[in-house]
């Protein structure tokens, strides 16, 4: 199955692109994901606990994912100002 | 309304979507670029957004102050893209029929925003850039 990546802010500079396609084996997890972005972007700092979005919606990083879903890691937020 | 722009924001405009002759409260709060951040010396700032999703969860956030207070005239703008400093990057405005609800709901609005809604700030000071919240080591450029 084909899904699509989105790297924002810190991540998207560090992976060097903004949204890439990977193809996934029926049923792979976004941690699962996370493990592979890991060894395919070495310099992308993604820690165990980042928050993870798909289709615009906070997830259980264990939930599998579907066909044509739009993953999105969400580096440490900072929206507005204190 | 609710909207992520890259043009200037109107505290004024915003204001006024919450002002109702039902309203005896009326609370807009401005975010703004600041100058100085941890020691350095900040030249300008870029806002960037996860726009569909920020624009979903702040209307989450905007359910949640309905559910909790009951406080339904609610106006959010965020602004991306350059700023320069002391522009306006974030309108919160509330209206509501006491004073009390609409602090605690501006409150809770304001902290809500900065944990849940995907949008990041980058400063660019001198000699050097970073994200803020990215607090991985490593999360400071130095200026090339």
């Amino acid at each position: 199955m084909k899904v699509s990546v989105r790297f924002f802010a810190l991540y998207r500079e560090r992976a060097g692109v903004s949204q890439t396609e990977v193809d996934l084996p029926e049923g792979t997890t976004p941690k699962e994901l996370l493990t592979r972005l890991r060894s395919s972007y070495s310099s992308l700092p993604l820690s165990d606990s980042v928050l993870i979005a798909v289709n615009s919606e906070y997830v259980n990083p264990e939930a599998p994912l579907h066909e044509g879903d739009e993953v999105a890691f969400i580096p440490p937020v900072s929206g507005g100002e204190t | 309304m609710i909207y992520i722009t890259s043009e200037p924001l109107n505290p004024q405009e915003i204001t006024d979507l919450v002002c109702k002759d039902s309203n005896g409260a009326v609370i807009t709060f401005l975010g703004t670029t600041r100058d100085f951040s941890e020691g350095r010396d900040v030249l300008y700032l870029e806002y960037e957004a996860y726009q569909p999703m920020a624009e979903n969860m702040l209307h989450q956030i905007a359910d949640e102050v309905r559910e909790r207070w009951g406080i339904e005239d609610i106006a959010i703008a965020h602004r991306v893209g350059k700023l320069e400093i002391g522009e306006i990057s974030l309108v919160v405005a509330m209206g509501s029929p006491h004073r009390k609800e609409a602090f605690e709901a501006s409150q809770y609005a304001m902290d809500r925003i900065k944990s849940i809604v995907p949008i990041w700030k980058k400063e660019v000071f001198k000699g050097g850039e970073a994200w803020i919240g990215g607090q991985e080591e490593g999360a400071t450029t130095p200026a090339p």
